[in-house]
């Protein structure tokens, strides 16, 4: 259930996203989810893409500043207040929230997460019965 | 005799005969410049002072100082001290500002060079078997053909790649079996990075022995280059308005560079008062040339900071050694009124281990206020993927910076390799702030 996702430092100038994403989709890398985290100078560009130590391997080629971090991803209904509850299981039991991304399209809200304490979030929300999406899931394209 | 002293004559003669020596020398030097250069006539004359004066090194106090300016006001050749007929080699060193200076060589100074570079490339441990790579620049600049002197001169099989072309200089590397380098320290570094990023294994490569020079370069850079290149790092030193490179070099002891004294004579003042300093103490060095011919040079004031040491060295030489010089008086920068040499800069990102020794100092002013700016590379092994990471890492960086300066500065991160890499002198400093006429 845990994720590899892929930070990579970027300096503010303009079209070094788009060098990334270039990159990878010339090297057929797919990108599930992403999300940039920026300050006035540099930013992160967080990503879950398919094969993620082929894609930093190539970025690293390229000479960007890549790492590999774990996240994890679920499912709650696209209602009002479905990611409080999911929240509140992980409060609850004292885990952090470093930072979480997410999108909703139709009926489903999908969150990527990352917390200071992977697996431990990750037992709490399956004894919540909460819908985990799967590495091999994410990856797939 | 022992092998690792080239000249040991010379390097290992007592104070009392190397005075003899230096006092003979500087009797016919300063007839030859009085007599043959009316520049250094007429300043001479201006102070009251003729060749009847000078009569040991304990006058040479009394003789006026040489400078950059002087060399310009003279160029290309109104210094020379014998008829251009006699001179066999020009060089010229690139001026930052305004025309280059220009130094001329006898075919006697071709071999003093060659004395002195042999003298320094033994005294870095190296001999007639070992292969010299040489990667300073061959051409106007000294540094390339002065290596290639001393190189022939002992023996060894000199490889004359001359700088540049990165890719080459690791396939000679390993083809040829290069055991020394000769290059800026600057380019050693870049050099180093190109090694392990071209995924050559160290075991294939022959190299033992680092020269090192043309650049001020501060001693964790030399650990630095010692421990990724696995060589023993030599600095050498030199200026072409002396010679070029074989003015001063170190022994494998690493403690002070020697200076070859017998033909050049060491001084160090105080840059303010123009006073010669009491042995050990800090100030600007100043150089008399007592065997050159071509471009005799009386007192020239170097620029360069260091402080003597006349103790004997463990290596046996008794030649004076000069520390590792880490600034020049003209490299300063002054920031918001207080000094500061890029070279405490890189001291502070070497003792770090979250950083790398390339940096760029930046130095604006807004608003009537100096501004200094540092930017450091950000490699993936120095942070997480958090903005807090990145945040303390620049954190910790100007903390460093200001409490080894005093001075605070706004750190940039900046992408990997994004730095220039200097193939030659590293440019480290871009001081975009207006210029002060007076």
């Amino acid at each position: 259930m845990i994720i590899k996702q892929l930070s990579v430092f970027l300096e503010n100038k303009s079209g070094r996203l788009h060098e990334v994403f270039d990159v990878l989709g010339a090297s057929n890398i797919n990108v599930s989810a992403c999300s940039v985290a920026d300050t006035s100078e540099f930013g992160i560009l967080r990503m879950i893409v398919s094969e993620p130590e082929k894609a930093r391997d190539i970025l690293k080629e390229k000479r960007f500043s890549v790492n590999i971090s774990e996240v994890i991803s679920f499912v709650t209904p696209n209602t009002p207040g479905a990611l409080a509850r999911t929240l509140k299981v992980l409060s609850d039991t004292n885990i952090s929230i470093e930072y979480l991304y997410g999108f909703s399209v139709g009926e489903k809200s999908f969150i990527a997460l990352r917390s200071d304490n992977v697996e431990k979030a990750i037992m709490e929300l399956q004894r919540h019965e909460m819908e985990l999406i799967s590495a091999n899931d994410l990856y797939k394209f | 005799m022992n092998k690792s002293i080239w000249n040991p004559h010379f390097e290992t003669m007592s104070r009392e005969q190397m005075r003899e020596v230096q006092s003979e020398r500087l009797r016919d030097v300063v007839e030859r410049v009085y007599y043959n250069v009316p520049s250094y006539r007429a300043k001479m004359q201006a102070a009251g002072i003729g060749p009847e004066h000078i009569q040991s090194i304990d006058d040479l106090s009394k003789l006026p100082f040489t400078t950059k300016q002087d060399l310009r006001d003279n160029y290309p050749y109104g210094l020379f001290a014998v008829p251009m007929s006699e001179i066999i080699r020009i060089h010229a060193s690139s001026g930052t500002t305004g025309k280059p200076t220009v130094v001329g060589y006898s075919r006697r100074d071709i071999g003093v060079w060659s004395e002195v570079m042999a003298r320094t490339l033994t005294g870095a441990g190296a001999g007639k078997e070992d292969f010299i790579q040489i990667a300073y620049g061959y051409g106007l600049f000294t540094g390339g053909l002065g290596l290639h002197y001393g190189g022939e001169k002992i023996g060894a099989s000199v490889i004359p790649i001359s700088g540049g072309n990165t890719k080459r200089q690791l396939q000679l590397m390993q083809d040829f079996g290069s055991t020394v380098l000769a290059c800026t320290p600057s380019y050693a570094a870049y050099l180093a990075e190109a090694i392990e990023e071209s995924g050559i294994d160290r075991k294939e490569l022959k190299l033992r022995i680092g020269v090192f020079g043309a650049e001020p370069w501060t001693e964790n850079m030399r650990r630095e280059i010692e421990k990724k290149l696995q060589i023993r790092a030599i600095d050498i030193y030199g200026l072409s308005e002396i010679i070029g490179p074989g003015v001063s070099f170190e022994c494998p002891h690493q403690c002070g560079l020697h200076i070859n004294e017998d033909h050049f004579i060491p001084e160090i003042i105080d840059p303010e008062t123009l006073e010669v300093l009491p042995e050990g103490e800090l100030g600007e060095l100043v150089f008399t040339t007592v065997t050159k011919e071509g471009l005799p040079i009386i007192r020239y004031r170097t620029r360069d900071l260091t402080r003597l040491n006349f103790g004997t060295c463990a290596c046996g030489r008794t030649l004076v050694r000069m520390n590792k010089c880490t600034g020049r008086s003209d490299d300063m920068l002054i920031i918001r009124g207080v000094n500061l040499f890029p070279s405490q800069i890189e001291s502070v990102l070497l003792g770090m281990d979250e950083t790398t020794p390339h940096y760029l100092l930046v130095v604006d002013r807004v608003n009537n206020l100096d501004s200094l700016e540092l930017h450091v590379e950000v490699e993936d092994r120095f942070y997480q993927d958090t903005i807090s990471d990145l945040q303390k890492l620049r954190m910790k960086i100007q903390n460093h910076v200001e409490s080894a300066t005093g001075l605070s500065v706004s750190v940039k991160l900046v992408e990997p390799k994004t730095i220039e890499r200097s193939e030659g002198k590293a440019k480290r400093v871009i001081d975009k702030r207006p210029a002060v006429w007076s």
